[in-house]
């Protein structure tokens, strides 16, 4: 996957978690908690989620990767570029 | 011969879950529903642990732990349970505080609560918008040396009785004290004022039912009566449990039994570091309760400006150990209109809540404790009385619980409500790494009590074992997609 693809996957993750955000509007550099109303169940949710769809294993002292739409896709790259986009 | 309750059960699962609260039930589901084979072990004959209600002749059903949790519940029951379930979650109308020091309604949100401080309480609106945003900001990992007291005394200095509104709920909502870290009231009060406070519709009875269903569609193999007597452990990992003479393999297994319980009674402190079961050892645990359940004669029902929740008190002054005490000055009470229950036959009734010591119980001979129980409706009727006019005459049904009640039917150590204070929540979170494949999911830590705070723990271990389960099956196995 590339680092849109993963992007993409994040956006299509969110919209399942933030249903009522808008996420056109969303700012890359910025963090995601001060754009949409999400709490720290929500980052569990992302997890999960990647875990779910890509086996791919986020361990808890990197969820402050986390924090923005590029620093997600900047850690999620190198554990995630071998991986078909589904 | 007894009753097999394990009749057809494998001798293997992935994941063996002992106890089907809150924390268990979630966890459970969300495993099951990711693919693992799940085991729900509940000793009890129903599941729900303190999320539970009972029947009486007449139609009447009393919910002992519904009385309202925050908006969160939306979403998590959304999330980790049904839409159906997030469906029939609706908010308290009212919200009443009867006291010497102040008598008002509200609807318990920030809003409301930021109205009533500048207007009644007369303090300045910047200083209540600070209050809340610093309340707001605080994360379960920040610095604990603030306690709550100091909390409110750096931004109320001296005024109990804005203390006593900000604290009373919170105390009723998971038994911390002025004493405990601010962070802890921090989380749970800005929880409730987010959006104000819910109940769920239907009542406790429909929610583990619709629970069960979704259970039983994620495969979980679902056993109740089965008491588990052990964890067993070889080389620092989880082997299987012992429960109703047999043994059941699980490549992870997790205790929703007390946290206290769990180390000491199922496992045993033999295969654990020293130093760890001192730190278990020194957890202390949250207060129990008291609980008189009344039920009007049918046809029979109240105003609804008594409110949802009415919180009484006749102390003058605001302390938490008063509101431990069994010399009760302090009460809440939920009212159930019948609203509660729209399929059900109309009905009100009327829940008192008290927190209480185990202590102060334990010790009485049955012919004291048959007593004590009767002066606590007695009192309690005395006191409901004053805004109820001649309750006596309009009751179907009155009985009692206490911290024995609630140690009987959940084998929490010393009946506690509300699990353990907050170092509670580092040796549950800690378990794993004594013993491989071992998790603690339960109310711990005051943060992770409560209706929603068992669910969330419940989802954050599924998270932990889900990623252990996928780590065992090794790295050989390809993607899914
Ligand atoms: C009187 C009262 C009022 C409350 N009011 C509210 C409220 O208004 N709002 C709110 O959010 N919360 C409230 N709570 C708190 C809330 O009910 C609890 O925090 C929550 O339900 C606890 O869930 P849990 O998963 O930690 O486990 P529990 O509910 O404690 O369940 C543990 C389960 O494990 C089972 N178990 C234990 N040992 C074994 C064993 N060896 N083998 C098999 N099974 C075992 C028990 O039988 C039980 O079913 C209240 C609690 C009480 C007591």
């Amino acid at each position: 996957m590339t680092p849109a693809d993963i992007r993409d996957e994040i956006l299509d993750i969110l919209e399942d978690i933030a249903p009522d955000e808008d996420l056109g509007e969303l700012k890359d550099e910025v963090a995601f908690r001060e754009q949409l109303e999400l709490d720290s169940m929500d980052f569990l949710d992302i997890v999960m989620e990647l875990r779910k769809r890509h086996r791919v294993q986020v361990p808890e002292e990197d969820y402050g990767e986390l924090a923005s739409m590029h620093s997600t896709v900047t850690y999620l790259t190198p554990l995630m570029k071998d991986l078909q986009k589904a | 011969m007894p009753r097999d309750f394990l009749k057809g059960a494998s001798d293997e699962y992935d994941v063996i879950v002992i106890g089907s609260g809150l924390a268990g039930l979630t966890v459970a589901n969300v495993l099951g529903r990711a693919g693992h084979s799940v085991l729900l072990l509940e000793q009890h004959y129903k599941l729900g642990g303190m999320a539970t209600w009972f029947k009486r002749p007449g139609g009447h059903i009393f919910d002992v732990s519904l009385h309202g949790f925050p908006y969160g519940m939306i979403k998590s029951c959304r999330r980790y349970w049904s839409q159906e379930i997030a469906d029939s979650i609706v908010p308290l109308k009212g919200i009443r505080f009867e006291n010497p020091m102040f008598s008002l309604t509200t609807t318990y949100n920030r809003e409301d609560f930021t109205k009533l401080l500048t207007s009644q309480f007369k303090i300045a609106p910047e200083k209540v918008a600070e209050f809340f945003d610093t309340a707001r900001g605080m994360n379960f990992y920040d610095d604990q040396s603030m306690t709550t007291g100091e909390l409110f005394n750096k931004f109320f200095p001296g005024r109990e009785d804005v203390h006593r509104l900000l604290m009373e709920p919170i105390v009723y909502a998971n038994g911390s004290t002025l004493e405990d870290p601010a962070i802890t009231y921090g989380i749970v009060f800005s929880n409730f004022m987010s959006k104000g406070v819910y109940t769920f519709e239907g009542g406790t009875d429909l929610l583990i039912q619709l629970m069960q269903k979704e259970l039983k569609k994620n495969g979980v193999d679902i056993r109740i009566r089965c008491d588990v007597e052990k964890i067993n452990v070889e080389d620092d990992r989880v082997q299987s449990v012992t429960v109703n003479g047999r043994t059941i393999k699980a490549k992870s297994v997790i205790s929703n039994a007390n946290l206290n319980a769990t180390i000491f009674r199922l496992l045993g402190e033999e295969t654990l570091d020293k130093q760890f079961v001192e730190e278990a050892r020194a957890v202390r645990l949250n207060n129990s309760s008291t609980q008189v359940y009344m039920a009007l004669n049918p046809g029979e029902t109240v105003d609804e400006s008594l409110g949802d929740l009415f919180f009484t008190s006749t102390a003058e002054e605001f302390k938490t150990d008063l509101l431990l005490s069994r010399d009760v000055t302090s009460r809440t009470y939920s009212i159930y209109y019948p609203r509660t229950r729209p399929e059900g036959r109309p009905r009100t009734l009327i829940v008192s809540s008290t927190n209480a010591h185990y202590k102060d119980w334990a010790p009485l001979s049955d012919e004291q404790y048959e007593a004590s129980k009767q002066d606590l409706i007695k009192t309690t009727l005395d006191h409901l009385d004053r805004y109820v006019p001649n309750i006596r005459e309009r009751l179907a049904h009155v009985e009692a619980s206490t911290p024995r009640t609630f140690q009987h039917y959940t084998q929490h150590v010393a009946g506690a409500s509300f699990g353990t204070k907050f170092e509670g929540l580092a040796v549950s979170r800690a378990l794993p790494d004594q013993v491989k494949g071992l998790y603690h999911a339960g109310s711990v830590g005051i943060i992770m009590s409560g209706w929603l705070g068992a669910i969330n723990y419940g989802v954050i271990v599924a998270n932990d074992v889900d990623a252990l389960l996928m780590k065992q099956v090794g790295a050989a196995t390809q993607p899914v997609n």
